[in-house]
């Protein structure tokens, strides 16, 4: 029996969260979707263009550039995250369950990034680092990791891998934790060894996790701005302007708010299509255990 | 507008510091800037001043330069900006065109402040079509800083330099002397390994926006470079001279032949850092970066006068200036802050600090006497002072920065040539002036 009184206690329940949303998420949507047809610098009043900032926005060499930089960012973090997540999750679940040592592996991500960024620039530096003295102790060259373009991206995406994957492997861990023992069991009796056991079994069954962690990162490592800032700025060269960072240059450098918002909504389309892609190809939402 | 004017003001309000009048009848201003060691020679002002106007107190807000300017504009958006702002020439256009900054031309015309008292050119930089928006407060030029150590050792006088940019004359023969391979060969002797280089002869400040105040900007106008058609507020710039060409190319020469770190392995904790650790002999710098190096405990600095160039010795010169808030309810109580700032007797109690130059000439030879009072010797920057050039300033600075800079960073690279990448930046540049 569906009794009235319980809809609008319900509604009472609800309403915090929903004005929350409302005030929050939904109003800012809308007025970035607003700004984003009109030019603005904050301190005149927005003026309406129409279309104007989608059309210069599909003319810009530097924003095509930043989604190619975010691209080759994202592809890094999500290979480097997954393959070292999986390793240690698998070390975890097949070695030792020590709690010390999960909690050890979370340390880096409790770092605050700009620590964890400030913390490999100096480690990094070309000239000063502690990482460039060793290869020049071993006899090598120094090299600028974050300063010649060809380096830059990589070792921004190793940073931020490195102070993330602690986490990426607890939840894989978690994971892996969901397949029954029995299933291991019957492996071991069939004379399965540990590779051919954690590619055949443990993967394949703990896919819904991994579609998660995959969405995860992928939206996680598409909002690449802090370690950027601290890091390079962007450069050398462009070389680490991804999207996010050169959304904030043109909000809040170049004070171009309407092209920054016409440029945030166009991430936002791309984003929820890249997620709904993947959900799409990984079943995410069905396990094979059932 | 009014709306999230509101609505800011309400979640900002305990950090926006808008002027406030308390309950007792005095006035309070708020007074932004970014040198944190400045604070205490503005604090002794803001004292004084307070004595000798009771009604009026003064809140110092001190932001570090890498938030000043975001800070600042939202600020300004939600309608509680500082009602005193201290301003630097590159970033005042921008605030100008949205009518942030308030007009005192006719405050100054009215109180007959006396303009003759600053350096000659320092007030005019702040007026724009006969409106005036700041008065001057300090100045800064650029020398050469050297390691003594090193350059006793490497038996170089760096006093009186030449430079042009064919062969980079008696300076770059002394950056070749300053630098050592790990054999000990020195960069001008047979043998020198220009792969492994343990002291570099030169740490040139390359990353340096759109105007290279710190370097290649001095050295290009002293090779007879002109920035821009009209300064202040030109509309055409010529990043495609020559001149600049020729400058630029040479400062990538120094790196191709083993005396400059190269760009892409340079280190980006800042020269000073660098200079600092001892791994490389000599940099530009500006006089703000006094007490940086000669404070310095790791190693021993010194400064010498920037090299001649072909057409003489050329020196940036930038000056700040103090602006009031258009949105200001206190328009009076700070302009009579404003006039004290811009007045010898603040700017004796900033000299007597010896921390920059300050703009009232008598109070700039006062800072003179207290730097050489500390046993500091900054001759090369008032030397400096004798010929300089004022730093472009134009609508759109912070985009030409961007376009320039990159341009640069692709010349540093060895990426393109200077020619044809100063002159694609240039075009860039002044599209912004003709597209709208």
């Amino acid at each position: 029996m569906v009794n009235r009184g319980d809809g609008r206690l319900a509604v009472a329940f609800l309403a915090p969260v929903l004005i929350g949303f409302a005030v929050f998420y939904v109003y800012p949507s809308l007025r970035g979707a607003w700004y984003s047809l009109t030019d603005w610098n904050l301190l005149s009043e927005p003026r309406f263009v129409g279309l104007g900032n989608y059309a210069k926005l599909v003319g810009d060499p530097l924003f095509w550039n930043s989604l190619k930089v975010t691209f080759g960012y994202v592809a890094i973090t999500i290979a480097v995250q997954l393959v070292a997540g999986l390793g240690l999750a698998a070390l975890l679940h097949r070695l030792t369950r020590s709690l010390v040592i999960r909690s050890l592996l979370l340390v880096p991500w409790l770092v605050p990034s700009v620590t964890t960024a400030l913390l490999w620039m100096w480690l990094l530096d070309a000239n000063l680092g502690f990482l460039n003295h060793l290869l020049v102790g071993l006899g090598l060259d120094n090299q600028g990791f974050l300063t010649s373009p060809d380096l830059a991206l990589t070792s921004v995406a190793v940073i931020n891998s490195w102070g993330g994957v602690g986490y990426t492997a607890l939840l894989l861990y978690a994971g892996m934790l969901l397949v029954p023992p029995t299933v291991y069991e019957a492996a071991a009796l069939d004379g399965s060894g540990e590779v051919r056991t954690f590619f055949r079994i443990t993967l394949p069954l703990m896919r819904p996790i991994l579609a998660f962690v995959l969405v995860v990162t992928l939206i996680g490592s598409f909002q690449l701005f802090d370690t950027v800032a601290v890091t390079t700025k962007g450069g050398p060269v462009n070389a680490t302007r991804v999207v996010y960072y050169y959304i904030y240059e043109q909000a809040f450098t170049h004070f171009k708010m309407g092209y920054a918002s016409a440029l945030a909504l166009s991430l936002v389309l791309i984003l929820g299509v890249l997620t709904f892609v993947q959900m799409r190809l990984l079943r995410a939402s069905t396990s094979d255990l059932a | 507008m009014k709306f999230r004017a509101c609505l800011a003001v309400l979640v900002l309000a305990t950090g926006c510091g808008a002027a406030q009048s308390s309950g007792d009848g005095t006035t309070t201003l708020t007074y932004a800037l970014w040198d944190d060691v400045q604070q205490g020679a503005y604090q002794q002002c803001a004292d004084a001043f307070s004595k000798a106007n009771p009604g009026i107190s003064i809140k110092i807000s001190q932001n570090a330069w890498d938030q000043y300017w975001q800070n600042l504009t939202t600020q300004m958006v939600s309608g509680g900006a500082p009602d005193v702002i201290t301003m630097q020439a590159s970033y005042y256009p921008q605030f100008v065109k949205n009518g942030q900054l308030l007009d005192i031309e006719p405050m100054v015309k009215a109180d007959k402040v006396d303009l003759g008292q600053y350096r000659p050119g320092l007030a005019e930089l702040w007026v724009k079509d006969g409106e005036r928006y700041g008065l001057p407060k300090d100045w800064d030029t650029i020398a050469v800083v050297y390691n003594t150590g090193l350059a006793k050792r490497a038996g170089v006088d760096l006093s009186d330099l030449t430079w042009n940019p064919a062969d980079g004359g008696t300076f770059e023969k002394a950056i070749a002397r300053l630098t050592v391979d790990a054999n000990g060969k020195r960069g001008d002797e047979p043998g020198f390994d220009k792969t492994k280089v343990a002291v570099y002869g030169i740490m040139p400040e390359l990353n340096d926006g759109s105007q290279g105040q710190n370097g290649w900007g001095d050295l290009a106008v002293s090779n007879g470079f002109d920035y821009i058609d009209k300064n202040p507020f030109g509309t055409k710039y010529f990043y495609d001279s020559p001149k600049l060409a020729e400058t630029a190319t040479w400062f990538r020469r120094l790196i191709e032949k083993g005396y400059a770190p190269p760009y892409d392995k340079t280190s980006s904790l800042g020269i000073d850092a660098v200079l600092t650790s001892g791994k490389a002999a000599l940099g530009i710098t500006g006089s703000w970066m006094i007490q940086t190096y000669l404070g310095s405990t790791e190693q021993k600095f010194a400064f010498a006068p920037l090299p001649k160039g072909p057409e003489g010795r050329k020196s940036a010169f930038n000056g700040l200036a103090d602006v009031i808030y258009a949105g200001t309810e206190h328009k009076d109580a700070a302009w009579k802050w404003v006039k004290f700032l811009g007045s010898a007797a603040c700017q004796d109690i900033v000299a007597d600090n010896a921390v920059v130059f300050p703009a009232v000439s008598s109070s700039g030879e006062r800072a003179l006497k207290a730097h050489q009072a500390k046993g500091r010797d900054v001759d090369a920057f008032v030397q400096a002072a004798e010929d300089t050039f004022l730093l472009p300033v134009s609508d759109h600075g912070d985009e030409i920065n961007q376009i320039v800079s990159t341009a640069m960073e692709e010349i540093w690279l060895g990426r393109k040539d200077a020619t044809t990448a100063l002159t694609a930046a240039n075009q860039q540049v002044n599209a912004l002036f003709t597209g709208n």
